[in-house]
């Protein structure tokens, strides 16, 4: 008797089989890389979909100039140890040249400038379609995005324009200066990339598992204290056991409690939570109710 | 655990959205802050509940005009399975919306307003699950608390619609009473319909029996990329990536290889993790062959006495989804069928389906909008298809406008 397979084997499969079909038809793809957990399964799945051949695709990473020194370290090392090709499209350098002007104040971000640092990216390398990791159950906005979702030749997104998308019959054709973004683990759920994490004994930041870090207060959540980050009045930094759920620029990825030190532990927390990662942790989302939306329209990961 | 994929069909007025949270809420899918979030703008609009369909709205164009513009996937898991859930929504572009939610659906949820009974809108929902071949339909006569629990009323709308799918090719029909609003009989059993001895509905979509709804008969392998590492581990390796799109493999099976029509034997089936015993429908896998033969994308590897129809000519219903543009004979479009891109050429229009009457009309040679049409092409490649009736994967196709890229139809092969 063949066995149906399990929900985390159909969407392995599924994963596959979409990035097969893009190195099939497309020309210059490119993968998204943060060393966060949803793009460290993304590469890992980029491994096993060609093996025993190499990726056949760089990865590219937009570099805020803000990171966690563990996260970058991580980075390096994977990328030692598959051979993949590293291109970093850096935030810094779109500041350094004009081309962007930085926030100011203890609020201001770079999450916003990496767009620019991104398309730049994409049109120097006329990468034609861009693997992203980004999950529907993630935001409302997210929920509605194909897997295979359009960018005009200034990298915005149309929700109200897309393409229909059927079977697994994917539809990755566009003209000069366009380009796809593609997400193959669209419907993984947080969980799912856990369970997957751990099935797989795939290696992850450390910033993942509860630590001791210095943190300070602000909107409800835990940010690290970091040489970017100016404290307001009344923010006191004081030293907690925390663990990130999700890993972005470090102006705005908060921490939450937590004394999680193994994956089971960490899943048995994702499981129990009743708040949702982007909620919880996610500065960059919480300006407005449609802030995903906005961003996406402007090319935004 | 399973992953079942399941489309909700009804428009906002039936409690879809609704029925959705409800669904999402009782099994502890939604979390607190969207609770808040939704809970701040209930209050905000002045609604005395919590409006659980503020869940499923995600664009701000949306929640600003209370419609809903475009297919949302939402996800939930109980112990016992995974779910995704396509969801439709039931206005203007009904038809392109529920097409696309459906191509990918195990099952489908239709529902019904148990005041309004059976709808021209529910005759619609139940013909494109089945046009799509949805194995299992879920009727949901919902606001059974606004006709009082009333038995007799829900077995009316079973019966007639019974009698309305007689003329349809559904599988495994379940009809379920229920009231969203108030949760009776979808996470937990109502109370107030003792007389009601089905499943709840989540329960019905835990135990309802999806393992045997892949064709495990015939071997379809349409190969999706060539692996070859030319690598100094691995000088001589070949093999052919692809998903598994009917039947079983095994490592000593005799394969036949479309268009070349060679033949050969499977030496390996393999992953990234080691050599697997068998490949079946669904899995992506890569495939070694004993004979070193011209195999590229787009080729289909069958069984020498069980291959599909190798074909340029091609009878099909196909679903119209262009914003601009009719369909007309002499038309000339890309197609992608599997893993084979071709040119299409549109040699006639047999007729348009009207989805409300289900009668066909014969005069029309050009399709809108949201129609359905019976057509024939002529393709500049053969195809390797199955009728869909056999097989989701190898009988269905889109077609491409060639000028902008946009894809304009979805198409199911006919039985010839």
């Amino acid at each position: 008797m063949t066995e149906q397979m399990s929900h985390v084997q159909a969407l392995e499969s599924e994963a596959i089989h979409i990035m097969r079909e893009v190195a099939a038809e497309c020309e210059r793809p490119c993968l998204l890389f943060s060393g966060g957990k949803d793009s460290i399964v993304m590469l890992h799945l980029a491994i096993k979909a060609f093996a025993p051949a190499p990726v056949p695709f760089p990865i590219m990473h937009v570099d805020t100039g803000h990171n966690f020194e563990e996260v970058i370290e991580y980075r390096d090392r994977r990328v030692a140890e598959t051979g993949v090709r590293l291109i970093v499209a850096s935030v810094q350098d779109a500041i350094d040249q004009g081309k962007v002007v930085e926030e100011t104040g203890p609020r201001a971000s770079r999450n916003r400038l990496q767009t620019t640092a991104l398309l730049d990216g994409i049109e120097e390398h006329r990468f034609d379609a861009v693997f992203g990791g980004a999950r529907r159950d993630e935001e409302k906005a997210r929920a509605k995005e194909r897997v295979f979702s359009f960018r005009d030749d200034f990298g915005q997104w149309d929700p109200k324009a897309q393409r229909p998308e059927l079977w697994n019959l994917y539809n990755p054709r566009v003209k000069a200066g366009e380009h796809m973004r593609v997400f193959p683990i669209s419907n993984w759920t947080e969980l799912d990339i856990w369970h997957y994490i751990r099935d797989e004994n795939i290696d992850i930041p450390m910033v993942y598992y509860a630590h001791k870090r210095m943190v300070f207060e602000r909107d409800g959540m835990w940010l690290g204290v970091t040489p970017f980050m100016t404290l307001m009045e009344g923010e006191v930094p004081e030293e907690r056991l925390v663990r990130f759920r999700t890993i972005g620029d470090a102006t705005c990825t908060g921490a939450v409690d937590s004394a999680a030190t193994t994956i089971e532990q960490v899943i048995e927390e994702v499981g129990a939570t009743r708040i949702t990662e982007r909620g919880a942790t996610r500065a960059d989302d919480r300006t407005a109710e449609a802030a995903m939306e906005d961003r996406k329209k402007e090319g935004y990961f | 655990m399973e992953l079942l994929r399941l489309a909700t069909a009804g428009s906002v007025d039936d409690g879809k959205s609704t029925l959705i949270g409800r669904l999402l809420y009782d099994s502890k899918s939604i979390f607190e802050d969207q609770l808040e979030s939704i809970e701040a703008t209930s209050e905000q609009r002045g609604s005395e509940t919590v409006d659980l369909a503020l869940l499923t709205d995600g664009l701000r164009a949306e929640r600003e005009q209370g419609i809903t513009i475009d297919v949302a996937y939402r996800y939930f898991a109980t112990p016992k399975r995974k779910f995704i859930i396509a969801d439709t929504p039931g206005h203007t572009q009904y038809t392109r919306n529920m097409v696309t939610g459906a191509s990918t659906a195990n099952l489908a949820i239709i529902l019904i307003d148990a005041r309004k009974g059976l709808l021209e809108q529910s005759r619609r929902h139940a013909f494109i699950a089945s046009l799509l071949r949805i194995p299992h339909l879920v009727i949901a006569v919902n606001k059974m608390d606004l006709v009082d629990y009333d038995r007799d009323r829900f077995e009316e709308i079973r019966d007639e619609f019974t009698e309305f799918a007689s003329k349809l090719d559904v599988a495994d029909l379940t009809f379920i009473p229920m009231s969203a609003l108030n949760g009776d009989n979808v996470v937990d059993r109502s109370m107030n319909m003792e007389w009601y001895e089905g499943s709840t509905l989540l329960h019905h979509l835990e135990q309802v029996h999806i393992a045997s709804d892949r064709n495990l008969v015939d071997v379809r392998f349409p190969v999706q990329y060539v692996i070859r590492p030319q690598s100094a581990e691995h000088p001589d390796y070949r093999g052919y990536a692809g998903q598994v799109a009917g039947g079983v493999m095994r490592p000593g099976d005799e394969v036949q290889v479309l268009p070349s029509g060679f033949t050969s034997t499977i030496t390996s089936i393999d992953t990234a993790t080691g050599p697997i015993e068998e490949a079946a429908a669904g899995m992506s896998v890569t495939i070694r062959l004993a004979d070193e033969i011209d195999i590229s994308r787009g080729d289909m590897i069958c069984r020498p006495n069980n291959a599909p129809e190798v074909s340029q000519d091609i009878d099909a219903m196909i679903c119209w989804m262009a914003d601009q543009g009719e369909l007309r004979p002499g038309q000339k479009l890309a197609i992608k069928h599997t893993t084979r891109w071709a040119r299409a050429m549109v040699k006639d229009v047999q007729y348009r389906l009207d989805i409300n009457s289900l009668s066909r009309d014969e005069e029309t040679q050009t399709i809108g909008l949201n129609e359905i049409a019976r057509i024939t092409m002529r393709t500049t490649q053969p195809l390797f298809a199955d009728p869909y009736t056999r097989n989701r994967t190898t009988g269905s196709f889109i077609l491409v406008d060639e000028a902008t890229n946009v894809t304009v139809a979805a198409g199911m092969v006919l039985d010839r």
